[in-house]
């Protein structure tokens, strides 16, 4: 992508809950990186969960709603026609959403009802275009555009980037993907890869870059979790990587409780630091470490970014 | 057919400096085994079919009937095959010892993925096939009276 589309400069930002908690550092460092390049996030007003794994395990249904609702907000109270999420759970669950709007007459009668309920207009399919921080960098910025802003290149940074699941599964909810040049993959995801390359940073061959890590159940089943994380950090460092890179909260923090949890269950630790994008990108766009909230991450890569001169 | 132990064992044992053409050839045929686990589990017969020139491919294919969330490891097969196929068909091809090393790394993830999978049949539900964890609780009064 060269170009910079005018469509994605100011759009509806939709944290989700986790940007708020654990992903706190993802929320700080995506208002910076937007802000650096003067683009203009918008907050979704009196935003809700997106159903997350809670909900949807109970009701699919009430998830749709959920995730309509904040889509309905966005286009009729805020008359905005673009929503990005930069969690991959928050994103997944507003295209599936927008998906069964679409095809699913159940979850229209179901949200029609609960919406008049509510008190607010149903949503309908195709009001706004749901979108992942990614293509929002990506679309309105392009990797001209941010070579063009770069101040401090991440050059001598090596990166394997992690996808994890849901920003490209299940297929058929992303409709926009894999339609050929310029357009994502689902199979083998490389947008955060171009960004961070325009950024100057060397992306390693790293093929468990959309790998299971267990996710969901990392609680629930701890050992199966860390035990994926474990060969998923191994494959990176095989790979020649420092960094690993994410694009979700929910993918970054297991990363980083898994690292600790695989050295004191299983004796190994793999030295290897784990960063969102939007905070190598920040630092690459000459914000400091701690602007785009590197000290909240619970991994330590304070020393490892002052080496590189980022901090 | 080996169980997912000696699978496991067989993995670990493999040399990355020995002789990459068979520790790839190796490391396909445990990769299908770990499959045929899955499907014998599941109470299917394996597949002898190919697909795009794998049978790995093909076995994937026919464990995701009727569990869209064994897509989970979709891509770990795709990327098994693809570490296959620069093994044994790019000749002088460079740090052979690391893309064998890589290879092996691909077949345990699908090895972990599986063995998980069949302890914890919910992994990959909700994430890869968007489904619920438990659908079978779908009844939900909270929909049926909105």
């Amino acid at each position: 992508m060269t170009t910079e589309n005018t469509k994605y400069k100011k759009v509806a930002y939709y944290p989700g809950c986790a940007l708020e908690g654990t992903g706190h550092a993802y929320n700080r460092s995506t208002k910076a990186v937007g802000k650096a390049l003067g683009l203009d996030l918008v907050e979704v007003k009196n935003w809700n969960c997106c159903g997350a794994m809670e909900v949807k395990n109970i009701d699919p249904k009430i998830q749709t709603y959920l995730s309509s609702r904040v889509m309905s907000v966005a286009a009729n109270e805020m008359n905005m026609d673009v929503v990005m999420a930069p969690c991959n759970g928050c994103y997944h669950n507003l295209k599936k959403a927008e998906y069964d709007m679409a095809n699913d007459r159940e979850s229209v009668e179901v949200v029609d009802r609960l919406s008049k309920k509510a008190g607010h207009k149903t949503y309908e399919s195709g009001q706004v275009e749901t979108i992942h921080a990614l293509d929002w960098i990506k679309e309105a910025i392009g990797e001209d555009g941010l070579k063009e802003r770069v101040k401090n290149s991440l050059a001598g940074i090596k990166v394997a980037n992690y996808y994890g699941c849901m920003y490209t599964r299940p297929r058929h909810i992303f409709p926009e993907k894999d339609q050929g040049p310029g357009s994502e993959s689902t199979s083998s995801p490389h947008f955060m890869d171009d960004l961070l390359a325009a950024a100057g940073a060397e992306n390693v061959e790293f093929p468990l870059k959309t790998a299971c890590c267990g996710g969901a159940h990392t609680l629930s089943d701890s050992d199966t979790s860390t035990k994926l994380v474990l060969n998923i950090l191994r494959a990176a460092k095989l790979a020649g990587a420092d960094v690993i890179a994410t694009e979700c909260p929910t993918c970054h923090s297991g990363l980083e409780m898994h690292q600790i949890r695989a050295e004191k269950k299983f004796g190994e630790k793999i030295d290897i630091k784990i960063l969102y994008f939007t905070q190598l990108l920040g630092m690459a766009l000459g914000l400091k470490a701690l602007k785009v909230g590197v000290h909240e991450n619970i991994s330590d890569s304070i020393r490892y970014l002052k080496e590189k001169g980022f901090a | 057919m080996r169980s997912l132990a000696d699978i496991e064992r067989a993995i670990d044992a493999i040399d990355p400096a020995g002789d990459a053409t068979a520790a790839a050839r190796d490391l396909l045929t445990l990769g299908e085994e770990v499959l045929g686990n899955w499907l014998h589990a599941r109470d299917m017969v394996p597949t002898d079919e190919t697909r795009e020139g794998f049978r790995l491919l093909a076995l994937h294919r026919q464990g995701t009937k009727g569990d869209p969330s064994f897509n989970a490891c979709r891509e770990t097969c795709r990327e098994l095959a693809y570490y296959y196929n620069l093994l044994t068909m790019q000749r002088g091809l460079s740090a052979t010892t690391d893309r064998v090393a890589m290879m092996k790394m691909i077949c345990s993830h699908l090895h972990l993925f599986v063995g998980g999978k069949m302890q914890v049949a919910a992994l990959g539900d909700f994430c890869c096939s968007s489904r619920p964890l438990r659908q079978a609780d779908m009844d939900n009064p909270m929909t049926k009276e909105a």
